[in-house]
């Protein structure tokens, strides 16, 4: 009796600890961390290069879910994250290799046009109420397809045929910048790109009015429209940002694969769904935040990265990725 | 006559509230029973637990004689017990076919459904209630009133022996209403019992042998309906004294002006029936008044109230004057820039954001005043829910709690905590008091007559009776839509209110 107690004090005091969400993505962290300096691959593991590699790695994704995470937030899904990627990977080549456009000029374009696009999926959402499963589907599609038609189904990089012949084409700078790690070596600049995205998506959701509006239509669609909340508005909102996110990613895409790739993107959206996921954002919206999408972000990259160097098979990745991300949703979930 | 079915000494409570005590009810074979009570007296509730929606209730029920304990409306609907419930348990986006032999499909050997089979019963089904419809029908396609005779078919093919009709006739017409009270006729000459619940007065004569009162979720009589007459059964349901659970209701100037007029309102029917929701209403309302709505179940003051708030999909028709000036209910938002505020029936589903805190629910009306320039300020929104939480005597750990983790009372509270700081001239309050302890209801009633002080407009519906007389200082009753009674402070009477409610309409109307 007297143990039972004594062991129930303990219990509690750790189930209040993890009753914050944050705390519970923190213990998925360094679970990941600690199977990490166990399975080291020959103290690989504890080299700051390894981990300078994952950031620069997981920052396009950890841009990605940066915008789905205010889409989720508000009750929704953004599937076309991927495609909006490959498109705007594919216009920011074309424009800044294959034309010499100014990054100050073509940046902005792109960044528009991600945005555009989003903001096309969220009136479809608004307007016409239809699904964000449906509507992002259509333009997951959709993006694909223009990524395609503007590229003619060819990587836009840095050799070109014209009529007098093979030419080859310098690299912009702007690219070269993107790609390039400061600090001695130390921090890739996507890493401080994705750390920039990350603290915008947190001032718009924690510092904006907008931001309480998205929490109030993941919380209670109902019950924020009836409170005067701009239900449609924030929406497309939501889902502009999360276009816009996704053109950043496009041009860092580029920029690290020095080329326009059609094709690039695919799946990642599933991915940004599992890093908002697996930190603690709750999918039924109204819950979660960008701390936890930070935390979710390390958790997939060091996942993946762990797996790597231990030299796991793609084979073998894939199906541990699978059975630990519904692990950690299994987990998240235990304490509510 | 024979006795099919007796409930004896049924008492259940939800979460400490003891919603029926100690109810006793018996049904004969070959009878219509009728169950009165006023909405929150516990027929709905005694209903389902006959049903087998409510399992976890004392007492016992006895089916000829023998004890039973259903567990589900499957097994209650398996043992004869048939519902047929106010909200339709129909599936639009299937055929008339597939939803009458949903969950019984006739099945030959393995399992392959014999569709030959199935259509034959359901033309047989569908001629018996009068319905010229191909099986093939969506259900969605079809209005409201033939989905309810569907409703009624689908519990007749059952071969229940008790069949238990709720509100059957809310949304079927005058040519429908016959039909099935002569189908209820051929029933009972089958032997079966039938349990009916109503609001309307003329049916109730119409069609019962016997009535039983409820009241407060206690048993007050079961008598014969030839010796019930219309006086003597409004006064059981009604029964109570007001005791001194209200405060006293401070006197209020009355401003000359008046705050809102309302004239010849109309909206529309949600679900798509060609009867309006809202019929025609008109009425005045003056700063610093409380308007009573008084109506029973498909009244339409909700509708009413939604309609000014702007919440409903359907653009409702009519004039309406606030403070003088023109005002059309665009949507809730314009509505609260002009100063309205709007307290739902349900907190829960159209209230509150349950898994945000209580400062994040309280400022939800609000926020564009604690951020002008788009820009959060996170220490004035606390402050503000702080102050509205004291005011309101809020009782809660901390203001970062989901509100899901607070009491009935304590998230009322919230709710109107969003609606003081909203900063309302006009508060439209549906069923305020719902759900919430005694304690809280005091609190609630205070705050109603210090907004009242301020010279606010309240509009509210209640569907408790001793608060509709102790609350309004004028009431309105509605009945399918439409005004059926005007009553001041002086001149309102349970009875007089109830009868109204249940469409008898006031001789003569002050408005």
């Amino acid at each position: 009796m007297i143990r039972k107690s004594a062991s129930d004090g303990n219990a509690a005091g750790l189930v209040h600890l993890l009753a914050r969400p944050s705390a519970r993505a923190l213990l998925a962290l360094a679970l990941i961390l600690a199977v990490g300096a166990i399975f080291n691959a020959d103290g690989a593991f504890f080299r700051w290069d390894t981990h300078r590699d994952m950031l620069r790695h997981i920052s396009r994704f950890g841009i990605l879910a940066c915008g789905m995470t205010l889409v989720i937030i508000s009750g929704g899904i953004d599937l076309a994250v991927g495609s909006v990627l490959g498109l705007t990977a594919v216009l920011s080549a074309l424009m800044m290799i294959h034309w010499q456009w100014h990054p100050l000029v073509a940046v902005p374009v792109c960044l528009l046009i991600g945005a555009a696009s989003g903001a096309v999926s969220g009136g479809l959402i608004a307007r016409f109420r239809i699904q964000p499963f449906i509507a992002t589907l259509a333009m997951m599609v959709f993006a694909r397809g223009a990524a395609k038609y503007i590229s003619g189904g060819r990587k836009i990089a840095q050799g070109v045929e014209t009529p007098s012949g093979f030419q080859f084409l310098p690299l912009p700078s702007f690219f070269d910048l993107l790609n390039a790690k400061i600090f001695l070596d130390n921090v890739a600049v996507v890493t401080l790109v994705f750390l920039g995205c990350l603290a915008l998506s947190w001032v718009v959701l924690d510092r904006l009015r907008v931001g309480r509006h998205l929490y109030a239509i993941g919380g209670n669609e109902t019950a924020a429209r009836l409170s005067g909340v701009p239900v449609g508005w924030t929406k497309v909102f939501a889902y502009a940002m999360s276009g816009l996110f996704a053109a950043v990613a496009g041009i860092c895409q580029a920029a690290q694969e020095t080329q326009g790739d059609p094709e690039a993107g695919v799946s990642y959206e599933l991915t940004a769904i599992a890093i908002v996921v697996i930190g603690g954002t709750s999918l039924t919206g109204g819950r979660g935040g960008m701390v936890l999408t930070l935390l979710g972000t390390l958790t997939i990259g060091y996942l993946e990265k762990i797996l790597s160097i231990n030299a796991v098979s793609e084979a073998g990745r894939l199906m541990l990725t699978g059975a630990i991300i519904v692990s950690a949703v299994l987990f998240q979930r235990s304490r509510r | 006559m024979a006795t099919l079915l007796s409930m004896e000494h049924i008492s259940i409570a939800f979460s400490g509230n003891r919603v029926l005590q100690d109810v006793s009810f018996t049904l004969r074979a070959g009878e219509t029973h009728l169950l009165a009570g006023e909405n929150g007296a516990g027929k709905t509730t005694l209903m389902r637990i006959l049903g087998g929606v409510y399992t976890d209730y004392e007492g016992s029920i006895r089916l000829d004689g023998e004890p039973v304990r259903f567990h589900s409306p499957v097994d209650a609907a398996r043992r004869g017990v048939a519902m047929i419930h106010q909200e339709l348990s129909l599936i639009p986006s299937m055929t008339v076919l597939d939803n009458l032999f949903l969950g019984r499909e006739q099945c030959g050997p393995g399992g392959w459904v014999s569709f030959r089979r199935q259509q034959a019963a359901c033309r047989q089904m569908l001629a018996r209630v009068g319905l010229d419809l191909s099986p093939h029908t969506w259900v969605g396609d079809l209005p409201m009133s033939a989905r309810q005779m569907l409703e009624i078919a689908k519990a007749l093919s059952m071969d229940a022996r008790v069949i238990v009709m709720d509100e059957p006739t809310s949304s079927l017409t005058a040519q429908e209403v016959e039909r099935l009270f002569s189908l209820i006729a051929e029933l009972k000459s089958e032997g079966r019992g039938i349990v009916y619940i109503t609001h309307k007065m003329e049916e109730i004569y119409r069609i019962s042998d016997r009535i039983t009162v409820l009241r407060d979720g206690a048993l007050i009589d079961t008598r014969p309906a030839s010796d019930l007459p219309r006086e003597e059964l409004v006064r059981l349901m009604v029964g109570r004294e007001l005791t001194e659970q209200f405060p006293e209701r401070p006197s209020v100037s009355r401003a000359d002006q008046p705050l809102l007029e309302v004239r010849d309102f109309t909206v529309p029917d949600p679900g798509g029936s060609p009867r309006p929701a809202v019929d025609g209403v008109s009425f005045t309302l003056y700063p610093g008044e409380i308007l009573g709505i008084g109506g029973l179940q498909g009244s339409g003051a909700t509708e009413l109230l939604l309609g000014l708030f702007g919440a409903l999909d359907s653009d409702p028709r009519g004039e309406v004057l606030l403070e003088g000036r023109p005002y059309r209910p665009g949507s809730p938002g314009d509505a609260i820039s002009r100063g309205i505020a709007c307290l739902t029936n349900d907190r829960k589903e159209t209230g509150l954001a349950l898994c945000l805190d209580i400062v994040a629910n309280a400022t939800m009306a609000s926020l564009r005043k604690y951020s002008p320039s788009g820009i959060r300020r996170p220490g004035l929104e606390r402050a503000a829910a702080e102050h509205a939480s004291r005011r309101l005597n809020l009782r809660a750990a901390s203001l970062d709690m989901p509100v899901e983790q607070l009491s009935g009372g304590n998230q009322q509270k919230v709710v109107l905590a969003k609606w003081m700081l909203s900063e309302p001239r006009l508060i439209l309050l549906d069923e305020p008091t719902r759900g919430v302890d005694v304690g809280a209801k005091q609190e609630i009633y205070r705050l109603l007559f210090e907004w009242s002080r301020e010279q606010m407009g309240i509009l509210l519906i209640t569907s408790e009776m001793p608060e509709l007389l102790a609350l309004s200082d004028r009431i309105m009753v509605m009945h399918r839509g439409r005004v059926t009674g005007w009553f001041t402070r002086d001149t309102a009477t349970p009875e007089g209110v109830l009868a109204a409610a249940m469409g008898r309409v006031q001789e003569e109307m002050i408005a």
